[in-house]
């Protein structure tokens, strides 16, 4: 299981570096949020894998650890604050530059 | 009182000037005189014990771990120079009142020049290395102010920042040299460097001390080749001129050279460095200033001549050079103070400084011309005047010199020839301006100045006088207090006028006499000099220099910041794999670290394969098929969230759930607004170097995601879980963690969460886009803006949805939910809405801002951590009791619940005022150009 895991987040990080090598800022944003569910998976899996132990206290042990869960939980927050922050940053660039293009090239813009 | 008021009083003054500036014409230079005068009594009232031969010290530890103390000293040699920085300076400040115009802003001027004086004296009396470092920059920083005082002017403009860049980048060799010096010393303590001379002479680090801190000393007395920026400075008001760049800044340099004798002198590489640049120095100042025409141009390279002299002396290395330096460093503050003074009166009197203009000014200014033609002479070195004195020990020194050998007898023609252009020059300033036939049309009449600008003139050039003639009874003293401050141990000297007939003064007499004759033949020469020696300035050679600096950091500019996003990421990805990589590769590192873990099960394989998928289709879409691609990526969440499920963690499925939702609908209204327009593809190499790149970093990852989850390890929530009901009041562990045991976390993120908010609205402010008027494939966006349906069915939901959200909310404690998946659901909620009915038809109804919504959230999160203050206990420390209510009964109320409420405000007006602006955004464009359906159809 660990094994699989480990691969889903190495192919969320591959897709999410390639993406965020793109020239436009949509492809940017994206990449950004796909890299953000690999590194919270990664947080996550710091507690190591469990299944049935969800940490509540009651229904007996052993539970899982609640750390890093407590960690990622304002991860996945604060991504989606600083996913916004990205994506309205775009926006002004786009009204300030009128262009969407990231690679220092504005002006080839198209229509 | 205490030495240390020699320097407030200057910079109180400095305070006090522009303050008076207003009251009356003359009120900012009485406040700078009168603050001179002051710290001028207090050093005299330290006299008797200076001359005594003690020591005056003043300490306060600042920063001791850095050898940083506020510490003072006042010893015969800096007794000699605070006299000289405040007597010039007071004769200074009163000539400046007449030489300005009225209409200058006079505050300002005297604010610098008395925040000059202070660094000066800084300088002077500083006994630890950094502090002494700090007053050098200073002073280069206020010279540089002063010289561009009139910044309308090119010319002042110019010479400002040369000066600044030649005298800063001394400074930093100096600051480099002094740490040195410290390091070798193991203090900063002046006294303890002084007294550790052997140790530095004898140490490896010897020479690069002393290449250093000659730098900063070499820049500060603009000796050769770092000259060219004192004539540059010329552009100062001359006031300025003849304080700062003759009489006392320029004379820092070569006052380190005095205060570092004990340390740094007697070498062999301290002769040829120090002594050969003086005496290049010496003789290049001295053949220039006879080619100059403008007035201050002559005095300017007449005074880096004399520099060099001075640099020469103390380059020698034996006491006897470094008593004769110190004399020659007072004589030409007197004689070249008031030659500055009596230029710029001519100056001010005839419009003009051009000297092949202004001749014949005797029959106009008798009184002037002969206090300048006094002081002249004594540059010459005339003698009865005071150059004369120290020119004779300067001669005398070069006589008995063994060092050289076989070619000893260069140094005493060196001499001679530098005294011999020496004369020349001061024959050109006598002749060219008071003699030599009629002006050539002064723009103004010349006549005698006000009577008060002459005086501090004529104080001068009586001491020039009186020097020259009373030496031992007027200026010994202080050159012996001075001496033996300098070398602990002054050597025994004779300053009488009168020597005998030897060899300096046949040296003199045949300076005199060549000096005339060189003089007489100056058309010649002139020509000469044009013809022969090419038009190459040390200023041309550092605008070029510094344009070619500029050109190549452009460039390398241009290569790092190229304005591409995609530059920096793949910089920042290569970055992070080598550093990553590196201890991998060094170490080595098994991957599978032993520890068993639960097979695969089918329906996981499944997700798994599914969110690879739809990450492979996010990227694939990315480029053409933008909302595909933003499905495929919400695909992706869904799934993760399903992994959080899966593996024990209800609170984060519902977190990621919730947030997916509301990224969604973001990225929706985003892609609205962001152009379709095709770009051209990117090259095949760059695809390849990218694909390269992100599998190395996604396999990466994956390797460390598999090494960290196979092996075991100790973890350390144990506590929490223990203590979660019993402290913390709560089941939910990570509930509990959140809002009680890593509370103030979570206050700073929610704290962060309104920041972003805040500033993704200042972003959105006055922005204006064009919404495009067709969708995917050319198709119309639907003029339908807010179905019926979708309205229809979301009102009923709202109260529903907010009232799962209250239950979310107050569970949250105990099972899975809390504060910030309740926000997201409350957000969602109000957000359909919005989507379903307009903007109108909300705002009717949404009273509430957002950010009252994010403030009252803060605050009452802040308000709970502040409360626990009001029982003596730590901030956010947490309480918990229970209440039995009717019907109810028993339940549990704790004061985290209540922090929780704030998290849950904070979210949803993070959520709303992010979502509701970027909304308005998208529906101001439709309303306002909408795609009319009769046209369509």
């Amino acid at each position: 299981m660990a094994a699989l895991l480990a691969l889903v987040i190495g192919l969320l990080v591959g897709c999410g570096v390639y993406l965020l090598l793109r020239a436009r800022t949509f492809s940017v944003i994206l990449g950004i949020v796909l890299i953000s569910y690999a590194t919270n998976l990664f947080l996550f899996a710091a507690g190591r894998l469990a299944t049935n132990q969800a940490p509540l206290v009651g229904e007996g042990p052993p539970y899982a650890d609640p750390l890093p869960q407590a960690l990622v939980l304002t991860a996945i927050v604060i991504g989606f604050a600083m996913t916004a922050f990205v994506a309205v940053l775009a926006l002004r660039a786009r009204g300030e530059f009128g262009s969407d293009r990231v690679d220092g090239k504005p002006r080839e813009d198209g229509p | 009182m205490s030495i240390g008021w020699i320097i407030l009083l200057p910079l109180c003054g400095a305070l006090a000037a522009p303050l008076v500036a207003g009251r009356t014409r003359a009120a900012s230079a009485w406040a700078a005189a009168a603050a001179t005068a002051t710290a001028l009594a207090v050093a005299l009232s330290h006299a008797p014990a200076v001359f005594a031969g003690e020591t005056v010290q003043l300490l306060y530890p600042w920063i001791p771990a850095i050898g940083l103390d506020l510490a003072l000293r006042l010893d015969g040699l800096a007794f000699v120079f605070v006299l000289l920085v405040l007597a010039i300076g007071l004769l200074v400040i009163l000539y400046a009142s007449y030489y300005l115009p009225a209409e200058d802003p006079k505050g300002r001027f005297f604010a610098l020049l008395l925040l000059f004086q202070t660094a000066m004296l800084g300088i002077v009396m500083a006994d630890n290395l950094l502090m002494l470092l700090v007053f050098w920059e200073l002073t280069s920083l206020t010279s540089f102010l002063l010289v561009g005082y009139d910044p309308s002017k090119q010319a002042a403009r110019r010479g400002a920042r040369i000066a600044l860049v030649i005298t800063g980048a001394g400074g930093l060799a100096l600051l480099a040299g002094l740490l040195l010096l410290g390091h070798v010393v193991g203090s900063y303590r002046l006294s303890d460097v002084l007294a550790a001379g052997d140790l530095v002479r004898g140490h490896d680090l010897y020479v690069p001390i002393l290449v250093l801190i000659l730098l900063g000393v070499f820049t500060k007395s603009a000796q050769f080749p770092f000259h060219f920026w004192l004539p540059g400075a010329m552009a100062a008001p001359t006031p300025v001129s003849a304080y700062l760049h003759s009489a006392t800044m320029v004379k820092a340099g070569v006052f380190l050279l005095a205060r570092f004798h004990p340390t740094l002198a007697g070498t062999e590489v301290w002769f040829y460095l120090v002594g050969g640049v003086g005496l290049t120095t010496l003789l290049f100042g001295a053949y220039t200033a006879l080619f100059k025409h403008d007035l201050k141009g002559l005095l300017a390279y007449s005074t880096i001549s004399h520099l060099g002299l001075i640099t020469f002396l103390f380059g020698l290395g034996t006491p006897l050079g470094a008593v004769a330096g110190l004399f020659h460093i007072i004589n030409h503050a007197i004689f070249k103070g008031s030659l500055f003074m009596a230029a710029g009166i001519i100056d001010h009197e005839t419009g003009t400084r051009d000297m092949r203009r202004i001749n014949g000014l005797w029959k106009y200014m008798p009184y002037t011309a002969t206090l300048a033609m006094v002081a002249a002479s004594a540059m010459a070195g005339v003698p009865l005047l005071n150059g004369f004195l120290s020119k004779e020990m300067f001669f005398d020194q070069t006589l008995d010199l063994d060092l050289l050998g076989g070619v000893a007898w260069l140094l005493p023609a060196a001499a001679t020839l530098a005294g011999t252009f020496a004369v020349a020059y001061s024959l050109r300033f006598i002749h060219d301006v008071f003699f030599n036939g009629e002006p050539v049309d002064l723009p103004r009449t010349p006549h005698e100045p006000p009577r008060w600008m002459r005086i501090p003139v004529e104080i001068l050039v009586a001491l020039c006088l009186l020097v020259g003639i009373l030496p031992q009874q007027t200026v010994g003293p202080f050159l012996e207090i001075g001496a033996s401050g300098m070398l602990g141990s002054p050597p025994s000297f004779d300053l009488a006028i009168w020597h005998g007939f030897n060899a300096p003064l046949v040296m003199s007499l045949i300076a005199l006499g060549a000096g005339v004759l060189v003089y007489s033949s100056r058309h010649w020469l002139f020509a000469t000099h044009d013809r022969l020696l090419p038009r190459t300035s040390g200023e041309a050679a550092f605008e070029r220099i510094a344009a070619l600096l500029l050109h190549v950091s452009h460039r390398i500019m241009a290569w790092i910041d190229n304005r591409s996003l995609q530059r920096y990421a793949v910089w920042l990805v290569l970055v992070v794999l080598v550093l990553t990589a590196a201890p991998l590769v060094r170490h080595g590192l098994t991957l599978d670290g032993g520890l068993a873990g639960e097979p695969v099960d089918g329906v996981s394989l499944v997700a798994a394969l599914l969110v690879a998928a739809a990450a492979v289709a996010t990227v694939v879409a990315a480029r053409r098929q933008r909302l595909l691609a933003l499905i495929m990526t919400s695909i992706v969440g869904l799934v993760v969230s399903l992994t959080f499920i899966h593996f024990s963690a209800p609170d984060l499925a519902l977190t990621q759930l919730s947030v997916e939702v509301v990224t969604t609908i973001l990225l929706l209204l985003v892609l609205y607004l962001l152009p379709l327009g095709e770009i051209r593809p990117t090259p095949r190499w760059r695809q390849i170097r990218d694909l390269v790149l992100a599998s190395a970093a996604g396999l990466g990852t994956a390797a460390l995601a598999y090494a960290m989850m196979t092996r075991g390890y100790e973890p350390i929530s144990r506590y929490f879980l223990e203590f979660a009901k019993p402290h913390g009041g709560g089941t939910n562990v990570v509930n509990v963690i959140l809002v009680d045991f890593r509370g103030f976390d979570t206050w700073g993120e929610i704290t962060v969460l309104g920041i972003a908010a805040t500033g993704i609205y200042a972003m959105l402010r006055g922005l204006r886009l064009k919404a495009p008027t067709r969708g995917i494939g050319g198709r119309p966006w639907s003029a339908d803006a807010h179905p019926l349906i979708l309205a229809m069915i979301s009102r009923p939901l709202l109260p529903l949805a907010l009232l799962v959200s209250v239950y979310i909310l107050l569970r949250g404690h105990n099972s899975p939910g809390g504060g910030f998946i309740a926000g997201l659901v409350a957000g969602t909620a109000l957000i359909l809405q919005q989507l379903a009915s307009g903007q109108q038809w909300t705002g009717e109804r949404m009273r509430l801002g957002y950010f009252t919504l994010i403030g009252v959230g803060l605050a009452v999160a802040t308000g709970t951590g502040l409360a626990a203050l009001i029982f003596e206990r730590p901030f956010l420390t947490s309480a918990y009791t229970y209440l039995s209510l009717p019907l109810v009964g028993k339940v549990e109320v704790a004061s985290a619940m209540a922090f929780d409420l704030g998290v849950f405000l904070v979210v949803v007006g993070t959520v709303m005022l992010i979502l509701e602006n970027l909304g308005r955004l998208t529906s101001g464009r439709t309303q306002t150009a909408p795609v009319s359906p009769g046209e369509e159809r």
